[in-house]
């Protein structure tokens, strides 16, 4: 006999005009190696038709699963119940825009940091389709590829005191992380002046408060750390050559 | 309700629909994207291993080009490909890598230097020459001539789509995502937009569009195990079958990989084989190399899967409580190389298994993976049956795959079709003005309308969870690895009576407020059901073995009667089997039907003389 389980779960469906935010009780007995994704899947099936969750690859690997558990943000499809107490609460990401349930719109928030960072290479070169492929050190390959490891799951935006305080403005470390990924990336010909445009102000590098709970919490462990770190130096660097340029024309 | 206009519509925002959508916008076409989910989750980002294009820089990959590639191709489709399709493919895929390359992938490369690399569990040694450093390296993949799969790390797939979506959203491509697509809106020879349903707010809405694509991937979770992602229910190709005018190419070829975990069925990569990991088991003991000498290992998905389950029918399987499974062991390529080249099976051994496997074994055992089969389409990419209806990637039938898709072809397929079609969509929309009849439009809409007024407020008693778990069942028992007789016919049996019952359908939830879950499934059950169909009925009527599809009965590749391709038409909505016409798989013969190099099977050779005689060497 598993553990007998209690899952409570914040319900509220905007859409409907009857609707009240509550949390609503559902019991489970555990099995081998369950997960929240067996468990949100059990509960809808058997239990609760209207029960409002995301999930996709269902192998942590597509961000889409994202949810408050026990007050932290993390994939529901890799946490497995047998490290979670019996009684479990089950809340949305905050910050993101409520869809009901645990469902959190987290596309729209996504799509809007992405033109706001401008994630993509900018380069003022022309694909050739018959030329070989500008060379690149495997090295740097892999540094590059250790930052786009980010599923854009929110967690590190769920977990952001700051974000927490300006859902609207505040970039996140998403967001940074992105940048950085771009700063990295000598196909990309944006200079720091030109970074210091994107994250160089108060919703984005300077309005970081150093809490770190983006760290703590990032599921597939990027080191975000050391991307705030690293754009802080570089970013202060270009203020204070700002303030001297500014300061100079006068 | 809410109805857009748009020159293109992409349905689907995978690798495949945003290529296309990238091509349309580059020439200045209004194009709109429809996804289920975030584009950046749709499951191309869950393709692990890599992409083949023979770019022949890597030692391994010496002397690789176009035609080793096309060779591989067509002999691992085990002669169903569409040879012209497969020919235009091999040739653009170089240039589509370095396309991307040139958009930000952080493409692995080339070490000059001494190097090890494993091959069935032996090491040997390789020297990476020092004019080819920097330049895209590759791994090996199986039924490949030559190392050919461009990569990441194993997040291929993710990388692709993150970058092919920053394309998206440099280019300012309008996606709408969240959206389920109900139907195409047709006269009877042009397509012109959807019925779709909002998964935000559940209402309907309606695209109009001079030109509309399906891109909308597998459909494998009509299986009940498949390493396919939840949302992969094939809804593009069932509203096209919904049609009566478009067929489903190959719907009984579906693919079944190797290496999914036991029991969740999440994939791990075959770049574990391809980088030298071997398959074992009840004893712990290699067994693939008694089977294929050859290619072992790396033989095609087709033929390793058979042979596991041989190997696990003749008792040498692991016992669990989840059946028998094999092992995956990739110890032997060390904590480097795993977590470097295969960080996330590690992290799918850690998380999803506890397993690690830098020093324990995987549990494995073959699942539903691929459908080969899909919307039928021209080598332009232009569906059969209606005038501007394209379709690109896994939900297309294009054909490059024929009865079998290498690992590392389908990514590839994405990118290098979404780059041809995407051309050829642009021809078409050039001074081409769409007509949208309004009374076409709104038939479309209340069709929809009713269904879902039928499912809230009637009085079905049949809940789509049990027949989809039902439908699951039946395809799985009776149309997997190895098909026979007597069990495709109670298959398709069982989905006759499960398709019959889903005409009584009825919900718990009863809300129009919001975007219902119960009801997504309960609109979508009717058409999988149709596809699950079209699968059993076309493996039933298909009297040989090619590829992916292996019957007992008829063990022998079959080029006499069978060098054909499945054209499954849902002619009316009265039918309750699919109506299967044949064409010929290719215009074009480059290689004529012949040896394989692995797999056993026994050919019975075609007499057709278009067939037969090769064309003169060209090169």
């Amino acid at each position: 006999m598993g553990r007998n389980l209690k899952f409570n779960i914040f319900r509220f469906n905007p859409e409907d005009p009857a609707s009240v935010p509550h949390m609503d009780a559902y019991y489970l007995e555990e099995t081998v190696a369950m997960t929240l994704f067996i468990v949100l899947n059990r509960i809808r099936e058997e239990q609760d038709p209207t029960l409002m969750f995301d999930f996709m690859c269902r192998a942590g690997i597509c961000g889409s699963c994202a949810v408050m558990i026990n007050g932290r943000p993390d994939l529901a499809c890799h946490t497995k119940t047998k490290k979670l107490p019996s009684e479990i609460t089950l809340m949305p990401m905050p910050v993101f825009k409520l869809i009901g349930d645990l469902s959190v719109d987290t596309g729209t928030w996504f799509r809007g940091m992405n033109e706001k960072v401008q994630s993509w290479v900018h380069t003022n070169k022309v694909f050739k389709p018959n030329e070989e492929e500008e060379r690149m050190d495997n090295a740097l390959a892999e540094e590059i590829y250790e930052l786009e490891r980010c599923i854009e799951c929110g967690c590190c935006v769920a977990a952001c005191g700051k974000a927490n305080m300006l859902p609207d403005g505040f970039m996140g470390a998403t967001a940074f992380n992105r940048v950085a990924r771009f700063m990295m990336d000598p196909r990309d010909e944006r200079n720091n002046d030109q970074y210091f445009e994107v994250v160089g102000n108060d919703d984005g590098i300077f309005g970081c408060l150093g809490l770190l709970g983006c760290e703590d919490m990032c599921p597939k462990k990027i080191p975000l750390q050391d991307q705030l770190g690293m754009l802080r130096r570089k970013m202060g660097f270009s203020q204070v050559k700002h303030l001297f340029q500014r300061a100079g024309k006068k | 309700m809410d109805t857009f206009y748009t020159d293109l519509l992409c349905v689907g925002a995978g690798l495949a629909g945003e290529r296309v959508a990238v091509a349309a916008a580059s020439a200045g076409f209004e194009t709109i994207c429809l996804s289920i989910v975030p584009p950046r989750r749709s499951h191309s980002s869950a393709a692990q291993g890599g992409m083949q294009a023979s770019l022949g820089n890597c030692c391994m990959g010496e002397g690789d080009c176009p035609d080793v590639h096309f060779a591989d191709t067509v002999k691992g489709s085990d002669w169903g490909a569409d040879q012209e399709v497969a020919r235009l493919f091999v040739e653009t895929a170089p240039i589509a890598v370095r396309e991307m390359a040139f958009w930000g992938i952080p493409w692995n490369r080339v070490v000059p230097g001494k190097g090890i690399y494993y091959k069935a569990g032996k090491q040997y040694d390789k020297i990476e020459k020092d004019e080819k450093e920097g330049t895209i390296a590759a791994r090996d993949f199986g039924g490949t001539a030559k190392w050919r799969t461009c990569y990441t790390s194993d997040g291929t797939g993710h990388t692709l789509l993150f970058t092919m979506d920053n394309e998206v959203v440099r280019l300012g491509v309008t996606v709408h995502d969240r959206v389920e697509v109900l139907s195409l809106i047709h006269d009877g020879t042009t397509c012109t937009g959807v019925v779709a349903r909002c998964l935000k707010t559940g209402k309907l809405r309606t695209y109009l569009a001079k030109a509309t694509l399906i891109a909308t991937g597998g459909y494998g979770k009509i299986y009940r195990e498949s390493t396919n992602a939840v949302i992969c229910w094939g809804d593009g190709g069932a509203i096209s079958l919904d049609t009566g005018l478009v067929p489903i190419g190959n719907p009984e070829a579906v693919q079944f990989h190797p290496t999914g975990i036991v029991p969740t069925n999440i994939l791990v990569t075959e770049g574990c084989r391809g980088d030298g990991g071997t398959l074992k088991d009840v004893n712990e003991e290699r067994f693939m190399h008694i089977y294929e000498p050859g290619k072992q290992e790396l033989a095609s998905r087709d033929v390793v899967s058979r042979w596991m389950f041989h190997h696990m029918r003749i008792g040498k399987g692991v016992p669990s409580p989840y059946g028998p499974h094999l092992w995956l062991d990739i110890r032997h390529l060390g904590a480097h190389h795993i977590k470097t080249k295969l960080r996330e099976v590690e992290e799918i051994c850690n998380e999803f298994l506890d397993v690690d496997p830098i020093t324990q074994l995987i549990p494995v055992r073959p699942c539903q993976h691929y459908s080969m089969g899909g919307v039928r389409t021209n080598k332009d990419g232009a569906a059969y049956g209606l005038k501007g209806l394209y379709s690109a990637g896994e939900a297309a039938c294009w054909d490059m795959h024929g009865f079998n898709r290498l690992g590392g072809n389908s990514l590839a397929e994405t990118i290098v079709a979404g780059r041809i079609v995407g051309e050829k969509i642009v021809e078409f929309l050039q001074g081409y003005q769409g007509e949208f009849k309004t009374a076409v439009v709104q038939d479309a809409v209340k069709k929809q309308q009713e269904r879902i007024e039928g499912l809230i407020g009637g009085s079905g008693k049949e809940s789509a969870y049990d027949l989809r778990a039902a439908m699951g069942d039946a395809l799985m028992d009776g149309v997997g690895i190895f098909r026979k007789q007597e069990d495709l016919q109670t298959a398709v049996e069982k989905l006759q009576v499960i398709y019959d019952r889903s005409k009584n359908l009825g919900l718990h939830s009863t809300s129009t407020y919001g975007p219902n879950p119960e009801l997504g499934v309960a609109l979508r059950v009717p058409g999988m059901l149709r596809l699950a169909l079209c699968i059993a009925y076309g493996a039933l009527m298909r009297t040989e073995s090619r590829g992916a599809h292996a019957r007992e009965d008829y063990p022998e590749r079959n080029d006499k009667d069978w060098l054909k391709r499945t054209l499954a038409y849902w002619k009316s909505e009265k039918d309750t089997l699919p109506t299967l016409e044949y064409e010929k798989p290719s215009k074009v013969w480059e290689l004529p039907p012949g040896e394989r190099g692995y797999g056993s099977s026994k050919i019975i050779c075609t007499e057709d003389p278009e067939i037969c005689v090769p064309k003169p060497e060209t090169n």
